[in-house]
């Protein structure tokens, strides 16, 4: 029992990245009509925001007097924090500790603007183009911003650490009754899983409780009647195509603890982000969060020993079986419209 | 008119000499006829490694080390390890009176794209010889290529056990040290620090490479009184280990053994640790984790992870200053990167430099680029000063044999380059077995293949 409530917990937090991946995808897929194949290097640039965030408060210059010798034998300078130089030691580290939610704030903006020059720079030209298209300038956008990132930053993995009181793990097996070092998680999983949460509830916040949700709502079902309204959709639309973008970034910068931030870990979820929303149904957002957090529990179960014992390699393939046996039985997916996807 | 007196004698005598006279061009001939003949002043090797992909990083620092050994070969620079090389046929005026130029490929650690990108630089540049890779598939791969082709491969960083065991290839050789190797330098040190009665869980990268270290670590740890508790393969694609790690907790072993290199290292022992297996207690033992093969990168992409992680290298920067003279060359190899680049270099530009080091001497001492020359300079030659110590170029199966260093992630790092302590070096007859070890065992070293 301990086991699966384990592996459940797992899958919660790995259906949390899937769900703010396709939710962002689905966001673009229903307003725009464009399949992003670049949406998994926006999750991958957010998290390069953490490690740049970080980067900028570590930047620092060499104290005045030597203090020992390099691995060359040649004089060797401290660095010296211009954060704490300026924000005294105090804040300084506190700033450095909590760089990662704090970049939260820095990514906010970047992947915003980032969403926008990205939809009227390039996107919008390949709105009345075949899907094939789009699917082929995205992704061969998706490899620039991976190829920038990787001149910038180098193909090695750059550890990000969460701040000191999310760190390590805690005995939650305790919490449900049962005995301790039974049930034990990561903190910063948890925080995770709460702050995908909070996302993807203000994210359908926006879309129903706000006017501009409700057109954005509008539009989605019937562009052309709203644009004849006199209300200029494509602003709204570009708008969420930012707002897209700010999803996968924010998922991405939260994530960057769990997994140290490469240049390839976009594509790492790209594939699987997609069959999520194919699963979900495309142009549902509830269905992409349904399916993200269903297909993350399936696999984390599929990757049990017990599972893999009876069915080796099945935790490899376990959602593309899923994908295949629900796109046979309902093609338009968990939650998809009738129309998309199907006759 | 002459007369001719044709005695018995004299006509032996003048079908020896018209023999050997006949005979004499095919044995020049045949010392010529091997594939991409230097005809220029120039020979071109190729320096084939990842530099798109996930080691690309490692690719990088393995060209920077080709670079330099090419300059150091010309004559430029300071020479490096040329001064403190056992051997003194090189003078820096190229290999054989030819200034070596060179060329680069892209394995993108692919064996598919590494063997085209080989290929390629036989075919199209004229490579004589092929060196460098960051992956056991890859130099698998296109040291098969090179046996097919008939150029020499000096591999770069390879650790399985299969480069010089099943898939051994008489053109190929390898520098590097192996899982098994890793495996017997470690096994000591881990009983002396974590004891006789540990019971260890694996998690193994599923490829080639994977699965020969988890078979050495288990047979070396069982042998000293470890159990294996369970052997999980992970897919090589996987960055979210969680699902993995989760059961280590519950499964009642104390150690965690994490075949895994590159960035499935970095993520499954970030993972783990977030998981507070570090802090676990089973049994009265405090729960450890081991990373059989280390390097400098994968220690900078863990981070504070690495912390007090025991692991094997296959050489290590600070080995002259820690243990003395018998690792020299290290130094002097240490001072015309550092000087260059900035920074010390890895242990994969170590193994690919001092790979060019020996070709080139192998083919000085040859007297010839013909392949099959270089694997008779190459079999059985010792040599020292390359900074490994002492060193065997084994004939039976073209694998080097030197002492292993084994290491520990820096409790306290002084800065970015001393992420790792050195805690011991095996010697190199602790590491050493016999060419038909099982483990090695299978395959054919063949004969060597010229090309032509």
């Amino acid at each position: 029992m301990d086991a699966i409530i384990l592996q459940l917990l797992n899958g919660l937090d790995k259906g949390s990245a899937y769900a703010l991946i396709a939710l962002g995808l689905t966001l673009i897929f229903g307003t725009l009509g464009v399949v992003n194949f670049a949406h998994g290097a926006l999750f991958m640039i957010g998290a390069f925001c953490a490690v740049t965030l970080s980067g900028i408060f570590n930047l620092s210059h060499k104290s005045s007097e030597p203090s020992g010798t390099d691995f060359l034998g040649n004089p060797k300078y401290e660095d010296v924090l211009y954060v704490k130089d300026w924000f005294g030691d105090a804040v300084g580290a506190w700033m450095l500790d909590w760089s990662v939610p704090l970049s939260v704030l820095f990514a906010i903006p970047i992947m915003l603007a980032l969403g926008f020059i990205m939809e009227r720079g390039l996107i919008k030209h390949f709105y009345r183009r075949p899907h094939a298209d789009q699917i082929l300038v995205t992704f061969g956008l998706a490899i620039v911003l991976q190829e920038v990132v990787k001149y910038f930053y180098g193909a090695n993995p750059i550890p990000t650490a969460a701040p000191a009181a999310f760190r390590g793990s805690f005995d939650f097996g305790v919490m449900l009754g049962f005995d301790p070092n039974v049930i034990i998680y990561p903190y910063w999983r948890l925080v995770y899983f709460a702050f995908s949460a909070v996302i993807i509830g203000a994210v359908f916040a926006f879309l129903q409780f706000t006017t501009f949700g409700m057109v954005v709502r509008a539009g989605m079902a019937d562009r052309e009647t709203v644009g004849l309204l006199g209300i200029n959709i494509d602003r709204r639309f570009t708008f969420m195509f930012g707002l897209a973008a700010a999803v996968a970034g924010l998922a991405g910068v939260m994530y960057a603890p769990i997994n140290s931030p490469n240049y390839h870990m976009g594509m790492d979820f790209l594939v699987l982000s997609f069959v999520v929303v194919v699963v979900g149904g495309m142009g549902s957002l509830a269905g992409a969060v349904l399916a993200g957090f269903l297909l993350g529990i399936l696999e984390s179960f599929a990757s049990m020993n017990e599972v893999k014992m009876i069915l080796p390699g099945i935790d490899q393939i376990v959602i593309y079986l899923v994908a295949i046996i629900i796109l046979l039985t309902r093609p338009r997916g968990l939650m998809g419209r009738r129309g998309v996807m199907e006759e | 008119m002459s007369k001719m007196n044709l005695t018995r004698r004299g006509a032996l005598k003048t079908g020896a000499v018209a023999g050997a006279g006949l005979a004499l061009p095919t044995v020049l001939r045949a010392q010529d006829n091997y594939l991409n003949a230097p005809t220029g002043d120039t020979v071109t090797l190729g320096f084939n490694v990842p530099q798109t992909g996930p080691y690309a990083d490692e690719g990088a620092d393995e060209l920077r080390a080709f670079e330099l050994a090419v300059q150091h070969l010309n004559g430029e620079g300071d020479g490096g390890m040329l001064n403190t090389f056992s051997s003194k046929e090189l003078q820096g005026n190229g290999i054989l009176g030819k200034k070596v130029a060179f060329v680069t490929g892209d394995t993108q650690t692919k064996s598919d794209a590494a063997r085209a990108s080989a290929k390629s630089m036989i075919e199209k540049d004229g490579a004589l010889m092929i060196s460098g890779g960051s992956s056991s598939g890859v130099a698998v791969a296109v040291q098969g290529l090179c046996q097919e082709a008939g150029v020499i491969f000096m591999a770069g960083l390879t650790h399985s056990n299969d480069t010089t065991g099943k898939d051994k290839k008489a053109n190929g050789f390898r520098h590097f040290f192996n899982a098994y190797m890793s495996a017997a330098a470690l096994a000591p040190v881990l009983k002396q620090l974590y004891g006789e009665e540990r019971r260890a869980y694996h998690l193994t990268a599923d490829y080639t490479w994977g699965w020969t270290q988890q078979e050495s670590i288990a047979a070396a740890t069982e042998a000293m009184g470890w159990e294996t508790v369970n052997n999980v393969l992970t897919p090589l694609a996987s960055t979210d280990f969680s699902s993995y790690i989760a059961p280590v907790l519950n499964s009642g072993a104390d150690v965690l053994v994490l075949n895994h290199y590159g960035g499935n290292m970095v993520n499954s022992l970030t993972q783990a640790v977030q998981f507070g297996i570090r802090d676990k207690q089973v049994n009265g033992k405090n729960f450890e984790i081991v990373v059989p093969l280390y390097s400098e990168l994968m220690a900078k992409g863990a981070g504070a992870n690495i912390k007090g992680i025991l692991g094997s290298q296959n050489w290590d920067w600070k080995l002259e200053n820690e243990k003395g003279e018998k690792y020299a060359g290290t130094n002097a190899f240490v001072k015309s990167f550092g000087e260059k680049y900035g920074f010390p270099p890895s242990q994969a530009a170590q193994t690919c430099y001092a790979q060019t080091l020996l070709y080139a001497d192998a083919a000085t001492r040859a007297g010839t680029f013909n392949p099959c020359g270089i694997v008779e300079a190459l079999e059985g030659f010792e040599y020292d000063g390359l900074g490994n110590g002492p060193t065997l170029y084994r004939a039976a199966d073209h694998q080097c044999f030197k002492d292993v260093v084994v290491v520990k992630g820096a409790e306290n790092p002084s800065d970015e380059f001393n992420l790792v302590e050195i805690v011991e070096v095996t010697p190199v007859e602790q590491v050493t077995y016999e060419p038909d070890h099982p483990m090695f065992a299978g395959g054919d070293l063949g004969t060597c293949n010229p090309g032509a």
